[in-house]
């Protein structure tokens, strides 16, 4: 039964890098203007960012 | 020329049909004529027409397809020299965000942001000019930030270039003094996420435990579970309960016990009891619930704590003021910082600016707007040597001014040294609100009840004291109390500002609810901007209007705007002389006839004026009509004031003269006190008075003269025709057009209260159910695994559920417009 272990080891792992990606996207002030975001997807010709 | 109303009415002109005019292919403003063109598209000014110019030769034309007649209106045009304060290295070093000496960023405050064009086009800038190297729009703060070379363009240059195309920055001295943006509650965010994370984690490693049942699983896996367990808990009750603990904390260092501190004490029982258990291995423990209900009262903040980024509460003078003024030196004209601005200097002022100081007249015919200060709607004239006071604007020619107070120690500046500035009503409206006051009767009773339980098992089996108390405390959290509370203004703040009414912080709704006396402000609050005329005498033939049109047309003056806007559109005739005479009238000459607009005395006409309103006469060959000038009330202001009238009381304190006191006296009805002529200090000491007297009292108005009233009332509501527009430091913003609705929304803010009273009923309910488990000490963590998220989730249901009803049945609309 030592196949738990590894599971539980694993969907940790698994979680815990969503919760990796879910501050990098705070931190990288992806929440600072979700309107912004929203009409700039559609527009061509894009320029690159400033952090 | 007295008439009598029906007269009147006979003779008011009546506007000419509307002839299908062209749209400005950059503003989408009626055009005048149709010559202003190239290319065959039409633009109403030439300022539309240069803008468009200069995006045809950058080829950024598709600024015009992502949306039709993105542009703002260029009518209006900059003096050319209004922004060289910022070739003063000094001042413009205070907007720099970084700078390197020639790589630089800077960030702009642009009002006048407002669709996916405005994006395209500003975040092309580079494309105007190679000094600019990128830059990119915060659209929700309205913000541009810059990148450039300083050795290929200076920041007057880009200023200067974003007026052009039509997006002005606004720079005042805020930005000079604060460099710190705005920014949302990261850490919040941050909270929440880990607390969702872990709160999901555990509730899959217990799944297991609560499967197995009275079986209990196998030792080696138990083990393993509670273990892992323990370690995702750590982070909710060390990180994401600290929210809990620093509030709770900071109330109790205030020997204030707040919501927070009963709920901190079951966070620390649950906590405790949860790793004995499982150091012990006699049980679970209750981290599930445990983390759950963080998690969940974590987003109760976050919904709570709901802000609008494009709207600032907390102005004052130092956002109206300009960063620079021009100073007349023995070596020329200087751009001085306003903070350097001293005694005796002598300062230039242009057309629509505002005085920096209080300061005396040296030069120049000043016509002073007072409308931001004391609320006169009236410009007055000032004589060489007589005092201006700080706040009031030009209108009109440059004139100069010698100041005689530092900026700090003028008149209108020093209202913000008065006491009720000092005061921090956010802690206030929080100590005072209601789940504090509920939350320690609950602490005092749920006390006795484990008081009672300890004495019960003391007498019967004493080994049972321990857990049965502990388990008492962690089910009686008041956390469906706090959950209430956090949703249910959540949901009202939601309500509330998709009807128009955007309120600074959650603790608002319930000073809110809790008005007795309406305060209002007159001057742009019951009136309106727009002015609505009235002609008696002469009856002007309708080739007569097109030659006034036509003239009225060319002046920048507010009066002639009003008067072209009333006549409606004509088509454009030449006049063989035109000319503007400042602070006096229009003279002209069109086919022969000799044209005069403007005051009596320029018009030749003996001063008659009707009921002491400021009117507007016109004459064609001698033959005069008058215009009289009217501000209009507010469309809503008849119906609305006596339903509030119903339920609060009404005062009214006006700036102004009382020429209008009959008329507000007809709507507001005899038992209302209409005050008139009151400066800004009145207005604050008015309030101060009703508050004495127990009242709550709830301030409109929109001006900074009112600024000492909305801060000193326990609601200082603005009211503003445009939400991203200036507003004084306020509690709450109406916005213009849903004023209708403002008794209606007082009405939803009013059974907020009621809300939370139900929604913490239903949860006591649960609470009974839990606590009469776990005083025969059966609680299991699979009961509590239930209990909690049920009863968090009907309180999320009914909060939301009827707040939502309610609105419904006040007519508001759910919805955001």
């Amino acid at each position: 039964m030592s196949a738990l272990y590894l599971l539980v080891l694993a969907s940790i792992v698994v979680a815990g890098f969503f919760l990796m990606a879910f501050i990098w996207s705070v931190r990288s002030n992806q929440y600072e203007d979700k309107q912004g975001a929203a009409i700039r997807m559609l527009q061509d010709d894009e320029i690159k960012s400033i952090n | 020329m007295p008439t009598t109303e029906q007269e009147r009415s006979t003779i008011i002109i009546s506007k000419p049909v509307k002839k299908e005019a062209t749209k400005c292919y950059h503003c989408g403003t009626d055009c005048i004529t149709n010559t202003i063109a190239i290319e065959g598209k039409i633009f109403c000014c030439e300022g539309c027409k240069l803008v468009y110019e200069i995006l045809n030769e950058n080829g950024l034309c598709d600024y015009y397809k992502l949306q039709s007649h993105p542009g703002l209106s260029q009518i209006k045009a900059t003096r050319s020299d209004k922004f060289a304060y910022l070739d003063n290295e000094d001042i413009a070093s205070k907007l720099y965000k970084f700078t390197d000496g020639n790589n630089t960023m800077v960030t702009f405050y642009i009002p006048g942001v407002h669709c996916a064009s405005c994006m395209w086009l500003l975040e092309h800038m580079n494309k105007l000019d190679s000094g600019i190297t990128e830059s990119r729009l915060n659209f929700t703060n309205k913000e541009v930030t810059i990148r450039f070379l300083q050795q290929k363009i200076s920041i007057r240059k880009i200023v200067e270039l974003l007026t052009t195309i039509g997006y002005e920055p606004y720079i005042s001295l805020d930005d000079a003094e604060q460099k710190k943006s705005k920014n949302y509650d990261k850490k919040l965010i941050y909270k929440l996420g880990v607390a969702g994370f872990c709160f999901g984690n555990i509730m899959l490693m217990s799944f297991p435990e609560y499967l197995s049942m009275d079986k209990g699983i196998e030792n080696q896996y138990a083990f393993l579970f509670r273990i892992l367990n323990l370690v995702l808990s750590l982070p909710v009750f060390f990180y994401s309960a600290s929210e809990f603990f620093s509030s709770a904390w900071a109330g109790l260092k205030q020997k204030i016990l707040n919501i927070d501190a009963p709920i901190v004490l079951a966070l620390i029982i649950t906590f405790s009891r949860s790793v004995y258990e499982i150091a012990t291995n006699t049980g679970s423990g209750y981290l599930d619930s445990m983390s759950g209900i963080v998690f969940f009262m974590l987003v109760g903040r976050v919904v709570q704590e709901r802000t609008y980024r494009s709207i600032s509460f907390h102005r004052d003078y130092k956002s109206y003021f300009p960063i620079a003024v021009n100073v007349i030196t023995k070596d020329g004209i200087v751009s001085k910082n306003l903070q350097d601005l001293q005694e005796k200097d002598i300062v230039e002022l242009h057309n629509d600016e505002i005085i920096p100081a209080d300061a005396i007249v040296v030069k120049g015919n000043a016509r002073i707007d007072y409308s931001f200060v004391t609320g006169e709607s009236e410009p007055v004239m000032i004589e060489t040597g007589k005092q201006v006071y700080a706040g009031g604007k030009q209108t009109g020619e440059k004139i100069t001014i010698q100041i005689v107070k530092p900026v700090a120690g003028s008149y209108l500046t020093s209202l913000w040294n008065h006491h009720s500035f000092t005061k921090n009503k956010i802690e206030k409206n929080n100590r005072d609100s209601i789940i504090h006051v509920m939350s320690k009767y609950f602490t005092i009773v749920l006390f006795t009840l484990a008081t009672a339980t300890a004495i019960y098992w003391w007498m019967h089996d004493p080994s049972k004291i321990l857990p049965s108390v502990s388990a008492m405390l962690i089910v009686a959290c008041p956390c469906a109390l706090l959950l209430a509370a956090t949703y249910t203004n959540g949901n009202l703040l939601r309500l509330l500002s998709n009807n128009g009414l955007y309120l600074r912080d959650a603790t608002v709704i319930e000073q809110l609810g809790d008005v007795s006396h309406v305060v209002f402000d007159k001057t742009g609050t019951l009136t309106q901007g727009s002015k609505q005329f009235h002609s008696t005498g002469h009856q002007m033939t309708e080739t007569e209007k097109s030659w006034i049109y036509n003239i009225a047309s060319h002046s920048k003056h507010p009066y002639s705007k009003a008067l072209v806007k009333f006549l409606g559109a004509y088509p454009i005739v030449t006049a063989e002389k035109w000319e503007e005479h400042t602070g006096k009238g229009l003279y002209a000459e069109v086919a022969g006839n000799i044209i005069k607009i403007g005051s009596a005395s320029f018009t030749g006409i003996a001063h008659e004026n009707e009921n002491n309103k400021p009117a507007l006469y016109i004459s064609i060959n001698d033959k005069v009509t008058a215009f009289y000038i009217t501000t209009e009330f507010r469309d809503d202001i008849p119906q609305m004031i006596p339903v509030l009238h119903n339920r609060y009381g009404l005062s009214l304190l006006s700036g102004d003269n009382d020429r209008q006191r009959e008329r507000l006296e007809g709507i507001f009805g005899k038992s209302s006190e209409l005050l008139f002529e009151q400066k800004p200090i009145d207005k604050l000491q008015y309030i101060e008075k009703l508050q004495k007297k127990g009242q709550k009292v709830l301030m409109m108005g929109d001006g900074l003269n009112d600024a000492g009233a909305l801060q000193q009332s326990n609601v200082g509501v603005t009211l503003a025709d445009d939400i991203n527009n200036f507003t004084p430091s306020c509690d709450a913003i109406l916005d213009a057009r849903k004023f209708g609705k403002f008794p209606a929304l007082l009405r939803l803010a009013h059974s907020g209260r009621y809300i939370i009273y139900f929604s913490f009923f239903i949860s006591i309910l649960y609470n009974i159910v839990g606590l009469s488990i776990s005083m025969q000490g059966k609680m299991s963590p699979m009961i509590a695994a239930i209990l909690m998220p049920v009863s968090t989730l009907s309180i999320v249901l009914i909060t939301t559920g009827l707040g939502s009803v309610i609105a419904k049945r006040l007519h508001l609309s759910l919805k955001a417009s």
